[in-house]
């Protein structure tokens, strides 16, 4: 009989490493990240409502943080994060009424949510900066 | 914890060279995974020159050439050459799928072979799938009934069986699990595409009677609700299958029953 082999201990193939990158992998990540990033951003609603309950001086606070350069930005990727997340989402609903599941269907509908976040995301700053006066 | 990146041992260096006859014309680079059990050395990639105009069109035929006639240390499953076993898949220019219908012509550059991704290797392209089977068990895949035997077959309309389309065809080649990312970080407790599908078969079948039982066994965070659509399991099916549309439809099913 052959003897028992001693136990080797095996490699793991590579996965991520040598995978081809897909829309649809991306958005997966994506959405994961937008989503813990909202939670984040309620973080900051809540300063804002707490800021306004508190009186002048604590809503004068949160105003020159918010207003600051690097405020905007974070409120800029704030609402992006709002919208990719929704638009990736809607994709869920759509596969759960088992709605565009084929591959095809799926990349078009993650390229359509892609875009939409960001067009939007756009927009929603044109107006909001075009009211204020600024643009 | 999820770990993207490889273990120690597992991480790749680069291999031998084997160069075509001087003079050939039509020269394709084969960039093949490796490792072997019997040293302590970590996986290597080899590269082989192979000359196209001496091999068949599928990449298959150029491992074949590439044991026969080259290296014949390299080592993988194959045997039918024709799509419906489903012993030689692998992960061929960055996509799963078997290597007897994958073209060479496909592949832009080099031709870059890795075992099935995320799965414990055996040898070179040989990845060990005892998991992968254990998942399918799981599933118990065959037909439950609890009425009185019939006397002859069990009878299923045209119209029902039309419903196993897409579902039967499946040759468990394990491509769609070991794409899937999920099934990568938990491959331990998520069942994969693979086995779900194989369970929505018989979840659909007309004759089957054992659907509430079925459902009761899958109905848990980790077997079936780690699908979170990547869709790479669709995608990558050398079988034109679609694994993700068959685990909606479970989900489907979990929440009608509900109801």
């Amino acid at each position: 009989m052959a003897e028992q082999r001693q136990a080797v201990s095996r490699p793991l193939s590579p996965h991520l490493q040598i995978y081809r990158f897909t829309i649809t992998m991306a958005m997966s990540i994506i959405h994961r990240a937008t989503g813990m990033g909202l939670y984040a951003g309620t973080a900051l609603v809540a300063w804002w409502l707490i800021a306004l309950a508190a009186g002048p001086e604590a809503y004068a606070t949160f105003q020159m943080v918010a207003g600051s350069w690097i405020g905007q930005l974070v409120l800029f990727g704030f609402t992006w994060a709002l919208l990719h997340h929704l638009f990736g989402g809607l994709r869920y609903l759509l596969w759960d009424a088992i709605i565009a599941t084929s591959p095809r269907s799926a990349d078009i509908i993650s390229w359509g949510a892609t875009i939409a976040a960001l067009v939007l995301t756009v927009a929603v700053w044109f107006a909001a900066l075009s009211m204020r006066g600024v643009l | 914890m999820v770990q993207f990146t490889l273990p120690k041992n597992s991480k790749l260096t680069e291999g031998e060279t084997f160069k075509a006859a001087p003079g050939t014309k039509n020269v394709k680079r084969f960039r093949i995974y490796r490792w072997s059990p019997d040293d302590t050395a970590n996986p290597r990639i080899d590269t082989y020159e192979v000359d196209l105009d001496k091999c068949g069109p599928m990449v298959l035929d150029a491992l074949i050439k590439i044991k026969n006639e080259i290296d014949q240390t390299l080592t993988f499953r194959r045997s039918c050459r024709e799509g419906i076993c489903g012993s030689c898949a692998m992960n061929i220019d960055g996509a799963n799928t078997l290597a007897c219908t994958k073209g060479i012509d496909e592949c832009k550059g080099d031709v870059k072979i890795y075992p099935l991704p995320h799965m414990p290797v055996i040898k070179d392209l040989v990845p060990d799938l005892t998991n992968f089977y254990a998942q399918h068990a799981f599933v118990e895949p065959w037909l439950q009934t609890k009425s009185a035997e019939p006397e002859k077959e069990w009878r299923q309309s045209h119209e029902d069986r039309e419903k196993l389309d897409g579902l039967y065809e499946c040759i468990l080649c394990a491509c769609c699990s070991t794409s899937c990312p999920s099934y990568w970080w938990n491959g331990d407790r998520y069942l994969g595409p693979a086995a779900l599908l194989q369970a929505y078969r018989w979840l659909i079948d007309s004759r089957d009677e054992a659907t509430g039982e079925r459902l009761d066994d899958l109905e848990d965070p980790f077997r079936l609700y780690r699908c979170h659509t990547i869709m790479n399991c669709a995608k990558t099916c050398p079988k034109g299958l679609n694994p993700a549309k068959a685990i909606a439809e479970i989900k489907k099913m979990m929440v009608e029953r509900q109801a």
